[in-house]
Formats: C-alpha cells, sequence, structure tokens
C-alpha cells in the first residue's frame, strides 16, 4: 500500500509537469481565438504609431517650432502686424456669420430630414453631403460664375454698386457653403434615434410646434448641436480653396488667415507666416479636444441599453 | 420645411445649376479640345492617379491603425486615437506649409530622405504625400466604428469551427468590414481628388508634371479662362457625384447585412 | 463522449461566476443547464467550449485534460446565442465553412463538402435555402442553420447558449420539439443553457439548476420538480407559494399562529415554506392548516386563480380546479397536499 503510494507520487510529478506545459500551450490558444500573437502586435502597434507620427505630428510640431524658430519676441511681433490683425479679425467675423447662418438652417434641414417623410428625401440628404465631396476650388468657382463681371449677376450687381466678389460677402458666402453639411450631418442621426415620441407628447399635451422645439427638441439635442458648431467653425475659420478663389487676395481687406500664410510663405516671411499658422494650428487643437468632450457627453445621453 | 428646401436651393443648388449652365454655354467640340489638352489630361492624371494611390495607402494603413486602437491596448491609445483627426481639424494651408517645411531638402525628414537621393517636396511624391495626410481619417473613422461593433462571437464562432486566427480574419473579418473599407477608401479618394491647400505647397506645381486640377482651375481662373476652369470643374464634379452614389449603395449594402434583431 | 467537471472556479474582476462546479454528463445526454440570469451557466458552457478558461480546476472528455486543448482543437460544436452566422456569407457558405478551414491535409475535396453540406441543410429541412444570406432568414430558420453548422465538424459535443431565447413564443415551442428529435437522431451529448424552466424540462434529459455560480440540484426533470433540493430550487421552479415561518419545538409558525404542519426533522428558527399553487386544497372555514378570504378570483385556462388573504396578514395566490366555487369574500380553509420547509 504505501509502496503503491510511493509510486503514484513520483508518476504524478512528471504528469503534472506535462499537464502544465499542455495548459500553457492552450493558453496561448485562447488568446489566439480573438488576438494575435505577441510580436504580430506589436508590430501592428509599431506600425500604427510610426505613421501617425510621421504623418500627423510632426507636421503639427513643425508649425509650432518653425513660429518661434526666431524666439518669442519675433513670434509676438508677427502677430501684431496690422496685416495679420486684420486678417484675424476678418476671420472671426467671417466664420460668426458663416456658423450662424448655417445653425439656423441645419437645425431646420435635420429637422426637416429626421421628423418627416416626405418626397426628396434621400435626394436631400445628398445634397447636403455635396460640400464635403466638392473640391473647395470648385465651390469658389461656381460663386466667381454667379457674381463675377461676366458671371450670371454680374452686371446687375455692378448696376446696383453691390460688391461680393473679392469682399466679405463672397468670402462669407463660399464660407457658408463648404461648411454647409456640418450642424445638419451632427444632428440627423441624432434626431432620427430620438424619434417623433417625446414631440408627439409634447403636442398633445397642448404645446404649439415653437415650443416643442425650443421646450422637448432642443434640449434633446443641444450637445449635437454644440458639436455640430464647433466642427463648422474649426472649418470655416480654416477654409482656404473656397476662400482663396473668391477673396481677391486684397491686403488688409480680404485676406483671411489662411490666406495671410500663404501670402507671408510665398514672400519667405516664415516667422510670420508659421505664427499665423501656430494660431490656426491651435483652433485646431482645442477644437479637438473640446470634440473629445463633447463626444463622451453625446454618448452618455445614449440609453446604455441599447448595447 | 419649404423654408429648408429653398434655403438648399439657394446655397448649393443655384450656385451649382450655375456651374451646370456655364458648361452648357460651351459646345461640345470646345469642351473636348479643354479637356484633351495636355495640360488639363496631365492634371486630371496626377489629381485622379495620386489620389487613388494615397486611398490606397490609407485604406493599408487605417486598417492597420483601426486594428491597434480598437483591439489592443497600449500607452498613448486614446493620444493616438485623437490624433487621427488632425488633417481633418488642422487648416489645409497649415497643413501645406507644414509639410513642406518638413519634407522640404533642409527639413527634419527632408534632409535625411535627400541623403538617400529621395526628393519629396516640389515633386508628385509629394502631392502623394499630402494626400495621404489628408486621407487619413477618413478610412480610420468609417471603419473603427464597424470593427468596435463587430460581434465577438462571430470571431468565437470561427474559432470553434477550427479556422485559425489567420482564416478567421481573411475569410469572416474583412468580409464584414468590407462595405466600411471601401467607403473609407471612396472619402479618402474624394478628399485628395478636390484637395487643394495642403497639396500646392509642396507640389511644386510644374505643369504637365506636379500640377493638380484644382490648381489648373485656379490659373484658369486668374487668367478669366472661365470656360477651361468650368470644364475642369465639370468633370471633378460629375466624379464627386459618382463617388457620393456609389458611397450611399455601399452604405445600403452594408445595412442590407444587417441583422434584424 | 463522456465531460467531467471538477471544482471549477471561475471570477470576473469580484464577481465569482463559477464558484466550484462539479458535474458529469454522460454520452448521449441531452443536459440542461437552468437557471437565471447570472448563475454562471454559460460562463460553464463557454469553459467547456474553449472560449473562456477557469481560473482553477478540471475539465475532462472522455477522461482526458480539455484544457490542455484551444477552442478550434476540442472539436466542439458551439450555437451562440445571437447564432453568429456569417453575413456575408450564403446559407450554404456558412454550413461548409468549418469544412473549408480544416488543415489542408485532411480538408475534403469540393464534391464531398457540397454532398455533406446538402446533407446538413436536410437534416436540418432547410435546404432550399442555401443560397440566400442570413438577413433574408427568419430567427428560427437562423437558429436551424447555426446548428447545422456547428454539426458540419462532426462535433464530439454540442453546445447551445439560450438556443431559444431570441424567439418568439410559437416558433420557440416548434423548435424545442424539433430538437429534441434532432438529438435522438444523431445522439451526440449535448448541453443547452436556458432560464426558462418550461425549456429545460420539456427538452432534456436532465436538468442541472445554477444559481450564484453553484449547481444547487441535478436530476431528471421530474426530480427536479418534484422534490427541489433546495429553497432556491422551489422558488425557481414551477409556481410556488412561499411563506416565511419560524419552527420552534416541533411545532411550525407562521406569525404567531401554529400550523398543523408536521415538523419532524427540521432544525428550529426561521425557515421557509414552499407550496405549490395546485397543492393548496380549498376546503370549507377551519378545515385546513391555514385560513383566509378569497380577495380577488379569475379563471385562468384549466384553473381559477384565487388571492387570498391568509389571517396571518400574507397575501397569497392558490390554482384551483374550475368546478370549485370560489368567490370574492368568502372565507376559506386551506390545506397543503405537498409542502416543504427549508431552512433559512
Amino acid at each position: 500500500m504505501t509502496m503503491q503510494m510511493a509510486d503514484s507520487v513520483s508518476l504524478a510529478a512528471p504528469d503534472a509537469e506535462a499537464r502544465a506545459k499542455a495548459r500553457a500551450h492552450a493558453e496561448a490558444a485562447r488568446d489566439n481565438l480573438r488576438t494575435e500573437p505577441r510580436p504580430v502586435r506589436i508590430i501592428i502597434i509599431a506600425l500604427a504609431m510610426i505613421f501617425l507620427s510621421i504623418f500627423v505630428v510632426l507636421p503639427l510640431v513643425v508649425v509650432f517650432a518653425q513660429a518661434f524658430s526666431k524666439g518669442i519676441l519675433a513670434y509676438f511681433a508677427a502677430l501684431a502686424e496690422p496685416e495679420a490683425l486684420a486678417a484675424i479679425k476678418l476671420t472671426l467675423i467671417v466664420a460668426a456669420i458663416s456658423v450662424g447662418l448655417n445653425l439656423v438652417f441645419g437645425l431646420v434641414a435635420a429637422w426637416a430630414i429626421a421628423k418627416f417623410d416626405f418626397p426628396g428625401k434621400i435626394f436631400l440628404i445628398t445634397l447636403i453631403d455635396l460640400p464635403f465631396s466638392v473640391s473647395p476650388v470648385i465651390s469658389g468657382l461656381v460663386f466667381v460664375l454667379l457674381f463675377g463681371a461676366q458671371g450670371y449677376f454680374g452686371s446687375w450687381l455692378r448696376d446696383h454698386d453691390i460688391q461680393i466678389l473679392f469682399a466679405v460677402p463672397g468670402i462669407a458666402l463660399a464660407t457658408t457653403f463648404v461648411t454647409f453639411p456640418f450642424v445638419a450631418r451632427a444632428l440627423i442621426p441624432l434626431m432620427q434615434e430620438q424619434g417623433t415620441q417625446e414631440e408627439e407628447a409634447a403636442i398633445s399635451l397642448g404645446a404649439s410646434g415653437l415650443q416643442t422645439f425650443f421646450r422637448v427638441t432642443l434640449p434633446n439635442i443641444k450637445w449635437g448641436v454644440l458639436y455640430g458648431v464647433l466642427l463648422c467653425n474649426a472649418r470655416a475659420m480654416g477654409e482656404f480653396g473656397a476662400v482663396s478663389v473668391v477673396s481677391g487676395h486684397i491686403r488688409g481687406e480680404t485676406n483671411t488667415m489662411p490666406l495671410l500664410v500663404e501670402i507671408l510663405y510665398n514672400e519667405y516671411q516664415f516667422v510670420a507666416a508659421f505664427a499665423i499658422a501656430s494660431l490656426l494650428a491651435m483652433l485646431a487643437l482645442i477644437t479637438l479636444i473640446a470634440k473629445t468632450v463633447l463626444e463622451r457627453h453625446l454618448h452618455e445621453g445614449q440609453d446604455p441599453s441599447d448595447h | 420645411m419649404g423654408l429648408t428646401l429653398s434655403w438648399l436651393s439657394v446655397i448649393i443648388l443655384i450656385p451649382l445649376a450655375g456651374l451646370f449652365l456655364k458648361s452648357l454655354e460651351l459646345s461640345p467640340e470646345q469642351f473636348w479640345n479643354i479637356l484633351s489638352s495636355r495640360r488639363t489630361l496631365n492634371a486630371l492624371r496626377v489629381s485622379f492617379g495620386l489620389a487613388f494611390a494615397a486611398a490606397c495607402v490609407n485604406l493599408v494603413m487605417g486598417s492597420i491603425i483601426v486594428w491597434a486602437l480598437v483591439r489592443y491596448r497600449f500607452p498613448g491609445r486614446r493620444l493616438f486615437d485623437a490624433i487621427v483627426d488632425v488633417p481633418f481639424a488642422l487648416p489645409t494651408a497649415v497643413a501645406g506649409v507644414a509639410l513642406t517645411a518638413l519634407f522640404a531638402e533642409k527639413g527634419w525628414l527632408g534632409a535625411p530622405l535627400a541623403a538617400l537621393g529621395i526628393k519629396v517636396a516640389f515633386t508628385p511624391v509629394g502631392i502623394f504625400v499630402a494626400m495621404i495626410f489628408i486621407g487619413i481619417p477618413f478610412v480610420v473613422r468609417t471603419v473603427q466604428p464597424v470593427l468596435q461593433d463587430l460581434d465577438p462571437e462571430i470571431e468565437e464562432a470561427a474559432g470553434s469551427l477550427g479556422a485559425n486566427r489567420w482564416q478567421t480574419i481573411i475569410r469572416v473579418i474583412l468580409p464584414s468590414l468590407a462595405p466600411a473599407l471601401l467607403t473609407g477608401l471612396a472619402l479618402a479618394f474624394a478628399r485628395a481628388v478636390g484637395e487643394y491647400g495642403s497639396v500646392i505647397f509642396i507640389a511644386g506645381n510644374l505643369p504637365n508634371v506636379s500640377e493638380i486640377a484644382p490648381l489648373l482651375i485656379v490659373i484658369r481662373l486668374s487668367e478669366y479662362r472661365y470656360a477651361d476652369a468650368t470644364a475642369i470643374a465639370v468633370v471633378m464634379l460629375v466624379v464627386s457625384f459618382v463617388v457620393i452614389l456609389t458611397v450611399n449603395r455601399l452604405q445600403r449594402w452594408a445595412q442590407s447585412r444587417m441583422p434584424a434583431r | 463522449m463522456t465531460i467531467e467537471v471538477r471544482n471549477l472556479v471561475k471570477t470576473f474582476g469580484s464577481f465569482k461566476a463559477l464558484d466550484g462546479v462539479d458535474l458529469k454528463v454522460n454520452d448521449g445526454e441531452l443536459l440542461a443547464l437552468l437557471g437565471p440570469s447570472g448563475s454562471g451557466k454559460t460562463t460553464l458552457l463557454r469553459i467547456i467550449a474553449g472560449l473562456d478558461w477557469p481560473d482553477s480546476g478540471e475539465l475532462l472528455f472522455n477522461g482526458e485534460d480539455a484544457l490542455a486543448q484551444g477552442a478550434r482543437e476540442r472539436h466542439v460544436g458551439f450555437v451562440f446565442q445571437h447564432y453568429a452566422l456569417f453575413r456575408h456569407m450564403t446559407v450554404f457558405e456558412n454550413v461548409a465553412f468549418g469544412l473549408r478551414v480544416q488543415p489542408r491535409a485532411i480538408r475534403k475535396d469540393e464534391a464531398t463538402i457540397r454532398a455533406r453540406v446538402k446533407e446538413l441543410l436536410d437534416l436540418v429541412q432547410l435546404d432550399w435555402l442555401s443560397g440566400r444570406y442570413p438577413s433574408q432568414l427568419s430567427g428560427g430558420q437562423r437558429q436551424r442553420i447555426a446548428l447545422a453548422r456547428a454539426l458540419a465538424i462532426e462535433p464530439r459535443i454540442l453546445l447551445l447558449d439560450e438556443p431559444f431565447g431570441a424567439l418568439d413564443a410559437k416558433v420557440r415551442k416548434e423548435l424545442r420539439r424539433w430538437l429534441r428529435s434532432l438529438h435522438h437522431e444523431i445522439h451526440v451529448t449535448s448541453i443547452f443553457v436556458t432560464h426558462d424552466q418550461e425549456e429545460a424540462l420539456e427538452v432534456a434529459n436532465r436538468v442541472v439548476v445554477m444559481d450564484k455560480g453553484r449547481i444547487e440540484q441535478i436530476g431528471s426533470p421530474d426530480d427536479v420538480y418534484e422534490s427541489p433540493a433546495s429553497a432556491f430550487v422551489h422558488g425557481f421552479i414551477g409556481e410556488s407559494i412561499e411563506l416565511p415561518v419560524q419552527v420552534e419545538g416541533g411545532i411550525v409558525r407562521l406569525g404567531d399562529r401554529p400550523l398543523a404542519l408536521a415538523a419532524d426533522g427540521l432544525a428550529p428558527g426561521a425557515s421557509r415554506l414552499f407550496v405549490r399553487r395546485h397543492d393548496m386544497l380549498v376546503g370549507p372555514p377551519g378545515s385546513g392548516a391555514f385560513e383566509g378570504a378569497v380577495q380577488h378570483v379569475r379563471n385562468f385556462g384549466p384553473v381559477q386563480r384565487a388571492e387570498v388573504a391568509l389571517s396571518g396578514g400574507k397575501t397569497i395566490e392558490i390554482d384551483a380546479p374550475r368546478d370549485k366555487e370560489l368567490r370574492a369574500g368568502d372565507t376559506i380553509g386551506l390545506e397543503p397536499r405537498r409542502y416543504r420547509i427549508f431552512a433559512g
């Protein structure tokens, strides 16, 4: 009996070892089921990080490095130039106009698309997306064709002494066109998801259409609205192609910040060009941070039982 | 609602209709002559060819980035996730001057590349680089949510049926992502074709070699050759339409595969 | 194929999904794992399949250590709760998948694969759907395709996770019967997970009742229904009346009222009394262990269900035959035909 015991113990030791080995193998197999071996993982992560670093991080860093290459004083001196100040002012005005217009009409368009069915709805959705996929240069071109000296409204405008092209209205119009999709695009899925029940409840309780909109619909989508406005603003301030075509490049008058970057760069005033560029880059970074925060709010608003 | 439609037509339809009307003023012959001129053809070739090549690079690299961001946990993951949107948020002119400074012969990356005999800035390669930059977010942001929502049971099912990891990826995961991958490719392509600001600084803009179609439109406009500008624009606009329609179809294709749970 | 589970433990963070589970599954058996959500039944199933791994414990297939194998080496057919059909493949390709991904050395030729898939689609009676995509199928059809796909690899064990959970009531009943006859036909050792007692009792040869990561009872459907081993099983299976009682000196009390019920061998202290609804016999006032006033009566299929306020203050629901005259306001006596008292 004791002999047998000893036997089984001495046998059990290598057996346990073999089993532990087999288990380790199987644990690795478990990892394989939904992920890759460690070396592959490391290569993929490295590729992703290197690619993003070269193509995204470095350009961003270069902007600030160049802007401060002659020191902080040179940087601020470049920003204090009257030309720079004029460009900043014009950019703010244009952004305010186009964001304002697109806020109102983006809300209405999203409302119409999300809450009603009507013929041509798909066509409308396609139209809203169009400025996203059209070259900004073409967006500028169409306004030149409309309001330019030889354009369809050109002579009429000249007779009434209204300047659209090569002036603030043209820049604002082109910017509005290019940034049109942002607010509507941010709101359509949100409003579709929320459906019409709450609005119907409000109306059945005696609220008017406007009351329903301001008391029920708007509070539900406020983060979405902010999100759309944020992206719309970033693009409005940074728009280059379309504005470049319609602005006429009149220094101190119709140069927005991106246009001024181009002019200064072509004149080899690199510090000045990158100083303005750094402001726009900061705008982009702030926009991204705010966007991340807003996205968190948007996801909180969703019904967690969906998943 | 009437308001919506009229606003839309004012801000979008009328300008576009204007463009097509203008192009109708040209006789088919004139139209053809403009398009078939060597400079136009070369500009279109540069824009479409390089945009497609850049979109393909983005498809591959974008998939790798999405895979790393969604499937793996590593330090800095959230930061890199946020960084993907930079090309989308950074004004194109800023991106243009930054990429040029980076890849110029004395730039941080340009100098080592020049030592290897590779010239990026002011050549078609520069256009290619800028188009890659501008297209990254489109592939990543269309594929990412789809991979995130991919039912883990699908992979477990493939595994329990005996498929190895490679078979699971090739036969199950990639086909499931196909509509999103193609949508991302189409969006990145459309964006790169029309891109202006981030390209013109680094391009060199040598006619027939490194001149993109949008730049040629601007040049024709500044020469008051509106007909030429319009003809090129119409071609590009038609391509945009085709891309949008393709994307819409892809979306419908993806939806039709959704299980009705 | 027999399956043996020994002292399996699995925790997710601080949550104990399996807390020392022992189980033997016989060859060719159709076993149900029954329990509420969070009882650990799905975790147990996934560990058997190789989709999850225990923290400790053993899993033996025919006496061999199965934990030494990964999911794809175990030859276990798994039918997922939401079927996990490959959306981009036709029904035919879904079923063929397991055959197509076999290592080249043992992979069958195309004609053999086609014949085998056809055979399986015939088996689940859906050969006419072979060209369709999963999105074009009804829930019940998807379920059967998922089953055919799992059977394609000639599994040693068939595991089904809530196989009828996502189906509507009528389809569910049909599929239950169909699954039982299919099992009869193919006779592969099968385990399915369910939270629906009716399903478990109707389909399985044996039922394993689980709660909080532990096995409460293993037995035939009759066993678990007729002689529940614990308060949990009695409460979970069948519709029971549950009353808090005190056992003291051989007497069972409800509140301060002694009940004329035998308390032999019961530990003194707070206990719970379980009676099936239909085991409460109605008699004239003063005739049984309980007395109460009928509050409300409604007909419920072959029985009438009455709400009765017991004189102890508790209100219970009983099922009485339709021919028994019961009216709201009546005072009645109630005698439990069968009952169980569990400590705690």
